[in-house]
């Protein structure tokens, strides 16, 4: 067993972990954060993508362990404490970006992240920015609409400030 | 660019809601992570499940030793078959014929496995990593038997035998014909008429449907509380009133007992409809214990046993005169079960019987199939459920016709479809058409494509050599959906009525719950069926709230397959919703003081005709509830249930377009357009509509492209995990164009027909017919689904070679 501490969504979380515990089953089953789900067990899906200290990466493919001191990121911290959408989660809301919502929280997260990296993206980068994600459900249309539209947003409150 | 018309304003006065672009209310708690997916779930003192899969296609089980697990730390129990002598068989719901044979299949196999992925052992531990380590210490011992995995194969005589108590692999066999029916002609005789007349055609193929997977992102998960009053199993499930009637059926439980709940759940496509053995195995496990238990499949778990689909053999020979008219049909198909039946799985095949002839008048029509067994996991209905396959083999019959007479593929099909003025249309094959329009869709369809210009672009590569050749691939299809009417399902032996239920039940302040059968994963039911609500009783889209997937509150359903929500579920919806309607009239004639024969309902409200004043339902409601003044011998409430079943099946129909690009010499077929125009009827919500399209068409590109189940020859499984099943991702697809036409379905009083199957069912046929429409000058005439790189590279080479040893006999 080790102890590591890990801020999840803005609050410290301090355990003791099995070694071998994945940085995913840690979020889920010891801190009930089950907003970030699982789809597969080879790292393909990206279901369970979360940000730790701000790069995207898929959590069922780190260690708990290896996430010991850092700043992870999920969706169930994105919107304000009011309940305001973040303006990614808005752009899906409004593009129909989800439907059975299952890829949705690790799609929102590798978004944020992704146009942190490339704040004017062309669709195809947007298509290449999103490919460590499946989704079943929206054949993609509606997510790349969203992440445009975000873009957008995300560009103009930067613009703004 | 999508160019469904204006959205988000209602044409419709009367119908405001209706046609609206509602954003959904389902999104903001998936948005936010505050979904509850079954394995979210956590109950106290809850145990968790792992199962032990075969590792081999076909054995017996010499001897399964668990002592050691058993003894392993955290574990709670082990059981085996013989363990388990309560356990039931698993049902299957369709028994297509009377020579149909149905295996032996147990939540735990007895004595023998059938494929890679059935299950032997169940073990029950404190958490998930205790449970798989202590499978690794069982210790079971097979004695391999032959393996066949091909279905051709398997209908031979001599072949290894999946059940050898059967004594043959055979499941069953069915037909159609026209004649019997009494719909058309002789088929197999015209066809030999016309290959004996120079004025007729026979073209004869054989097409392969691919196995391929429904691949929802979500997996299965099953979590069941003993100690609740009723049994409590929540489970990531299509169909969670039909688990309950099956699970009381078929295991030690009886339905009054049993209370199943599908919680949120992502996504299914078909691949969440079976009654599955995990779910039976919790059940069990969880009442021998006393404890809550969970068990959630991984993704290779999931490929291997979660049901595949499609997987056919179609022999297929279509006679027509020169000038392109059809004149007969014949399909000959062979079916692979794979090891065991699920629900459907017999029946998938046969629903396609219904559909070959397409939207073409065929005037002689056979139809025969064969449904085998191999060791393979069992194929069940995904996305369409045999008019994908049907849709597949008909229009690539067009095509080979088309360039057998070198006739443009449209206009071969123009020459055979149903004229607008000919509906509703008895088929051979004895369905009726109710309604459409292909002439509309299809111009549509072409003018947004610029057909013409692609044409010439196409004659320009073909003249100049370009490696990369440009292919135009049609489809104009038809689908049978919304799995119903009940009086012809049995008469198909379908073990089940195809009705769907509602209840529309008013609150005191005047809000709405509106109760429904099906259950949804992904497609808008809440957002969808308030619109619908919301219309009928001319109130505000915020005062409804829809409850389903629970078999306590959801009380009576068929649940979501066949796309049958909107079509029979949403007809259920607005037969409640017209009863509260009528139940409140006279309240209103009441409180009004006038008779009820003089009120008119228009926007929510009751008023004497030809004035103003009058009184809400949201009010009658209230004064309901108090009761203090009713009229006399009226019960105060205004909930109403409705069931309906429909007397038809709803067709929802169109032409969608591919313009695809083949590398001739990588093999890499790239997706450049894609336009389609479908008639679906009346459209309640145009943004979900399109996103239903888009889903679709990804999946039968999928298909067409690069999807694929494969298992080698002695059954192992060799696309196992997501990283060689090759769900496309972003970059694999491109924004579609779509488009619709209006013609209203005439079986329901909404209009409305289905929408969630048409991308899976013209996709891969559009696709096909695009590659090989490039690829035609080189002489390759087939490839079979997936169009991957390597597949078509052969092709063209083996073409290639073809044609200099013709030139060096010549
Ligand atoms: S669960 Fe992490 S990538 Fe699929
Ligand atoms: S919305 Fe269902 S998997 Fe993406």
């Amino acid at each position: 067993m080790a102890r590591i501490t890990v801020n999840v969504d803005g609050m410290n979380f301090t355990h003791e972990v099995e070694p071998r515990t994945l940085l995913v089953h840690h979020l889920r089953e010891t801190l009930g954060k089950t907003g970030t789900v699982v789809g597969c067990d080879t790292s393909n899906c990206g279901a369970c993508t979360v940000l730790v200290d701000g790069e995207s990466i898929k959590s069922c493919s780190v260690l708990a362990v290896q996430a010991d001191g850092a700043e992870i990121e999920t969706v169930e911290g994105l919107a304000a404490a009011d309940g305001t959408l973040h303006p990614v989660q808005q752009a899906f809301h409004e593009h129909h970006g989800l439907q059975c919502g299952y890829c949705t929280p690790g799609m929102l997260m590798r978004s944020v992240c992704f146009v942190r990296e490339n704040p004017e993206p062309t669709e195809d980068e947007v298509r290449e920015g999103l490919k460590g994600n499946m989704c079943r459900c929206t054949g993609y249309q509606g997510i790349v609409s969203a992440v445009m539209a975000y873009s957008q947003t995300a560009g103009e409150q930067e613009a703004g400030r | 660019m999508t160019t469904t018309s204006d959205p988000t304003v209602a044409e419709d006065e009367q119908r405001p809601e209706i046609g609206r672009a509602r954003l959904r209310r389902e999104d903001e708690r998936a948005l936010t992570g505050r979904t509850r997916w079954t394995d979210d779930m956590t109950l106290p003192g809850m145990v968790h499940l792992s199962v032990l899969r075969s590792p081999v296609a076909h054995a017996t089980i010499t001897s399964l030793d668990t002592a050691e697990a058993a003894r392993a730390h955290g574990v709670v129990g082990v059981w085996t078959g013989e363990d388990l002598p309560e356990q039931g068989a698993m049902p299957t719901a369709w028994t297509v014929s009377d020579d149909m044979k149905t295996p032996p299949y147990f939540p735990l196999s007895v004595g023998a496995v059938k494929h890679v992925g059935d299950i032997v052992a169940v073990v029950a531990a404190t958490s998930k990593e205790a449970a798989e380590d202590a499978l690794e210490l069982i210790d079971v011992d097979y004695d391999e038997l032959p393996v066949v995995v091909d279905p051709l194969a398997a209908k031979q005589e001599g072949s290894p035998l999946v059940h050898p108590d059967l004594g043959t692999n055979v499941c069953a066999t069915w037909g159609l014909d026209s004649v019997t029916l009494g719909t058309g002609g002789d088929a197999a005789a015209v066809i030999r008429e016309a290959e004996s007349d120079p004025d007729q055609v026979v073209v004869r193929r054989t097409l392969r449907q691919n196995r391929i997977t429904p691949a929802y992102i979500e997996p299965r998960s099953i979590v069941v509380d003993p100690n609740a009053e009723q049994v409590t199993m929540w489970s990531a499930t299509q169909v969670p009133h039909i688990v309950r009637i099956l699970m009381s059926m078929t295991q030690p439980i009886a339905e009054h007992e049993l209370r199943v709940v599908a919680p949120d759940v992502g996504g299914g496509f078909g691949g969440k409809l079976q009654f599955t053995r995990e779910e039976a195995l919790v059940l069990l496990v969880a009442r021998r214990l006393r404890l809550p238990c969970k068990y959630t499949e991984t993704r290779s778990e999931s490929m291997q046993s979660s049901h595949h689909a499609r997987d056919q053999v179609q022999e297929l020979t279509l006679a027509a005169k020169r000038d392109g008219t059809i004149t007969a049909l014949d399909v000959d198909l062979t079916a692979d079960m794979g090891a065991y039946l699920g629900i459907l799985t017999a029946g998938i095949p046969l629903l396609g019987g219904f559909m070959f002839n397409g939207i073409y008048r065929v005037p002689a029509y056979s139809f025969h199939c064969t449904d085998v067994f191999t060791n393979k996991t069992m194929t069940d209905a995904y996305r369409g459920a045999g008019k994908p396959e049907a849709t597949f083999g008909i229009e690539r019959m067009m095509d080979e016709l088309a360039v057998e007479l070198d006739l443009d593929p449209i206009e071969v099909r123009r020459r055979n479809w149903i004229r607008a003025e000919e509906f509703p249309y008895a088929t051979a094959a004895g369905l009726t058409y109710d309604s459409g329009n292909y002439d509309q869709a299809t111009d549509k369809a072409l003018a947004m494509f610029r057909y013409d210009e692609l044409r010439a672009e196409q004659q320009r590569r073909r003249e100049a050599k370009d490696p990369v050749q440009l292919g135009i691939g049609v489809c104009t299809f038809v689908e049978l959906s919304g799995l119903a009417p009940s009086r012809v399902l049995g008469g198909l032996n379908y073990g089940s009525g195809g009705w769907e239920h509602s209840t529309v039940r008013m609150l005191p302040t005047g809000k709405v719950e509106v109760v429904v059968g099906t259950t949804s994963h992904g497609q808008g039911h809440a957002t969808a069926f308030s619109q619908i609500v919301a219309d009928e009783l001319g109130i505000p889209f915020d005062d409804i709230i829809l409850i389903s997937g629970d078999t306590a509150s959801s009380h009576k359903g068929m649940d979501t397959y066949g796309s049958r929500s909107l079509v029979v579920g949403g007809m259920a919806i607005v037969g409640a919703a017209r009863k509260v309607v009528e139940k409140a009239r006279p309240i209103a004639a009441h409180l009004l003081e006038a008779s009820a024969d003089d009120l008119e309902f228009v926007g929510g409200k009751f008023s004497v005709k030809g004035t103003t004043s009058g009184v809400t339902i949201q009010e009658i409601m209230l004064s309901t509830w108090l009761a203090h003044d009713l009229p006399d011998g009226l019960e105060p409430n205004l909930d109403a249930d409705f069931t309906f079943d429909p007397e038809n099946f709803s067709y929802p129909t169109g032409t969608h377009l591919a313009a695809v690009e083949v590398d001739t010499q990588t093999g890499r077929v790239r997706v450049r357009d894609y336009v389609c125009v479908q008639d679906v009827g009346v459209i309640v919500n145009p943004m979900i509509v399109d996103g239903q399209v888009h889903g679709g068409l990804t999946q039968g590109i999928a298909q067409a492209l690069y999807e694929e189940i494969q298992y080698s020859d002695e059954g192992q499984l060799t696309s196992g995990t997501l990283a060689d099943y090759l769900v496309p991702a972003a970059p694999d697809v491109l924004r579609y164009r779509t488009d619709t036409t209006v013609t209203e379905a005439t079986t329901n009083t909404l209009g409305v027909k289905a929408v969630g199957e048409t991308g899976t069912t013209a996709a891969p046929p559009a696709i096909v017919n695009g590659v090989l429409d490039a690829l035609r000058p080189l002489g390759v005439t087939d490839i079979t689904m997936p169009c991957t790189p390597l597949k078509v590279w052969t092709a063209i080479h083996e073409a290639s070679a073809r044609a200099t040893e013709g030139q060096v006999t010549a």
